[in-house]
């Protein structure tokens, strides 16, 4: 059942909308027993969403920031309290606690440059426990979360070959 | 003066008859006809539709950079035919010297033709199960041996059987061609389905020439080679190449191994007519060999999802699908539909906007048949698959 999981996710994540029937054709499974694997991984939530991947900066401008946060940690708590805080904004994309020169690090997208000064100046800088960020815009995306955004690479095969 | 572009004298006399009339392909034929059409989702095409791992890529790039643009050794750099014999060693329990048992080749292609013309006599018969990869007769033709054709069939999952290589073995029999897993069919032979085929070659006196371009595409089962055979490795020449297994095509990299006296005189041919493979594609083949297997796994799992929605998806159309356990091809029966494979190609073209290669041009058993590649996305598999059945269903309600 882990090995079957782990296959569907490998499909699911090439194309969520791969339906039942298919993945279990194209892994040699029971329709049965993926729509049961599929359950599963969705009530563990590690299927957290079916969504799409989407290249924003061809339908409008936006303006994305990667925002190094330090920060105190609670006693207690340690970092989460500080990055539930945070992440609960609806402007912020992503947040990862890092190792290494900071702690936090926050992507947060905007319409203009200003939406997004104004949310570390007004929102993020104020928290109690944040010491100090460094805001990085982000000027062209070439690749997410494995999906190359660029044109990809097209089909230069002849039609018919032996 | 002016040059035109239409020569009005037929230069033909001076061709060698031989040359002449060898019929071109059948499949160069069908290339002409959809060639050129928009829209035609192909499923015609003998390649992986993946690009070349970059890592390999990376490597012939950084080769270029550094200046490695000379000519290798005649049978290719030391160190990928070290690479090569480790490979095989490894993975098919077949071992050889890479020193004077391995020539690294332009494509298995090249391999084929340099074994054939080594071996053949005038009149020396080749024995060849059919249907397979169009270039093993062609080439028999021009070194003057003579085809024998041995058919097979979807009722013995395409495998060569020894009562049908036997009917055909003659005191002229000299080599026998094997290509498994099977272009264009999918059909594999297992160690037990060799047995008594290597039986009669040991019989018989024969040469065989593997083909084991698609070693690395199989499903369910690991390839076997028919030199790791009890006695038959000194009467095999194994060709195979990079093309399939690491989606690189295009750089023509192939490699033969054999006894030395059949690989000396073969290198032979290879000096005079190319000197040696070209040095960039060679790098990029080390480095496939060195870093490409998890890829290649990635690749292979691939083609098999592929694989198993199109043999569901012609079945479910009502088409007879024998199982492929090998290669990138499905060869599905079209016979209940009263056309040729020809016929049928040609409409599935022009009235379903769908691509394949008629079976018939890979000779004896093919008629009757398509060749389908599933080395296509998902996505346009679907596509095909649904056009194909609205195309079925239509022939099928006149």
């Amino acid at each position: 059942m882990v090995e079957l999981k782990l296959r569907i996710l490998d499909l699911l994540k090439e194309d969520a909308r791969t339906d039942a029937e298919t993945v279990a054709t194209m892994l040699g499974a029971s329709r049965e027993d993926v729509e049961a694997a599929i359950a599963e991984l969705e009530a563990e939530h590690v299927i957290v969403k079916y969504a799409a991947v989407i290249n924003w900066a061809k339908v409008n401008e936006s303006v994305t920031a990667l925002i190094e946060v330090q920060i105190t940690p609670e006693r207690g708590r340690g970092f989460d309290a500080i990055a539930e805080r945070i992440y609960l904004y609806p402007e912020v994309n992503s947040v990862f606690l890092m190792s290494g020169a900071y702690d936090l690090l926050v992507e947060v997208q905007g319409r203009t440059l200003q939406e997004v000064a104004s949310f570390v100046s007004n929102r993020l800088s104020p928290i109690d426990r944040v010491l100090s960020t460094k805001t990085h815009f982000i000027l062209k995306k070439y690749k997410h979360d494995g999906i190359i955004f660029e044109d990809r690479e097209e089909d230069r095969r002849m039609m018919i070959s032996p | 003066m002016e040059s035109t572009s239409q020569s009005s004298k037929s230069m033909k006399n001076y061709l060698t008859p031989t040359v002449r009339d060898i019929p071109p392909s059948g499949i160069r034929k069908f290339f002409d006809l959809v060639s050129g059409s928009k829209d035609i989702i192909s499923l015609g095409v003998g390649e992986p539709d993946f690009a070349t791992p970059w890592h390999v890529r990376d490597a012939a790039v950084v080769s270029l950079e550094r200046g490695y643009t000379k000519y290798t050794p005649n049978s290719g750099l030391l160190e990928l035919r070290e690479e090569i014999v480790r490979y095989l060693h490894e993975n098919f329990r077949i071992t050889y010297d890479p020193v004077k048992e391995v020539i690294v080749t332009i494509g298995g292609s090249e391999a084929i033709d340099l074994a054939l013309r080594a071996l053949i006599s005038p009149g020396d018969e080749i024995l060849i199960p059919e249907p397979c990869y169009i270039s093993y007769s062609p080439i028999t033709t021009l070194s003057g041996g003579v085809v024998v054709g041995i058919e097979t069939t979807a009722k013995d999952n395409f495998k060569l059987t020894a009562e049908a290589l036997k009917a055909k073995i003659t005191p002229q029999s000299k080599l026998l061609v094997l290509c498994y897993p099977s272009n264009p069919t999918g059909g594999i032979m297992t160690y037990e389905d060799f047995l008594p085929i290597a039986k009669l070659v040991e019989e018989h006196d024969l040469i065989v020439i593997s083909d084991e371009i698609y070693a690395e595409l199989t499903y369910g089962q690991k390839h076997v080679s028919f030199a790791s055979l009890p006695g038959m490795k000194d009467r095999t020449l194994v060709v195979s190449g990079f093309s399939k297994a690491f989606a690189m095509t295009g750089w023509r990299m192939g490699y033969v191994c054999g006894h030395p006296d059949l690989i000396a005189a073969m290198l032979k041919i290879h000096q005079y007519t190319v000197m040696c493979a070209p040095v960039m594609g060679q790098v990029a083949a080390l480095e496939a060999l060195q870093n490409g297997m998890e890829e290649k796994d990635r690749m292979m799992e691939s083609y098999n999802q592929r694989r198993r929605l199109i043999v569901k998806g012609f079945r479910d159309i009502g088409l007879d699908c024998h199982e492929p356990q090998g290669a990138f091809y499905a060869f599905p029966s079209i016979a209940s539909t009263g056309l040729t494979s020809e016929e049928f190609a040609q409409r599935l073209v022009a009235e379903a906007r769908v691509a394949a290669v008629p079976g018939n041009v890979f000779g004896l058993g093919g008629e009757g048949h398509i060749r389908c590649s599933y080395a296509t996305s998902v996505t346009q598999l679907n596509e095909a698959l649904d056009r194909i059945s609205q195309f079925v269903r239509r022939l099928k309600e006149i």
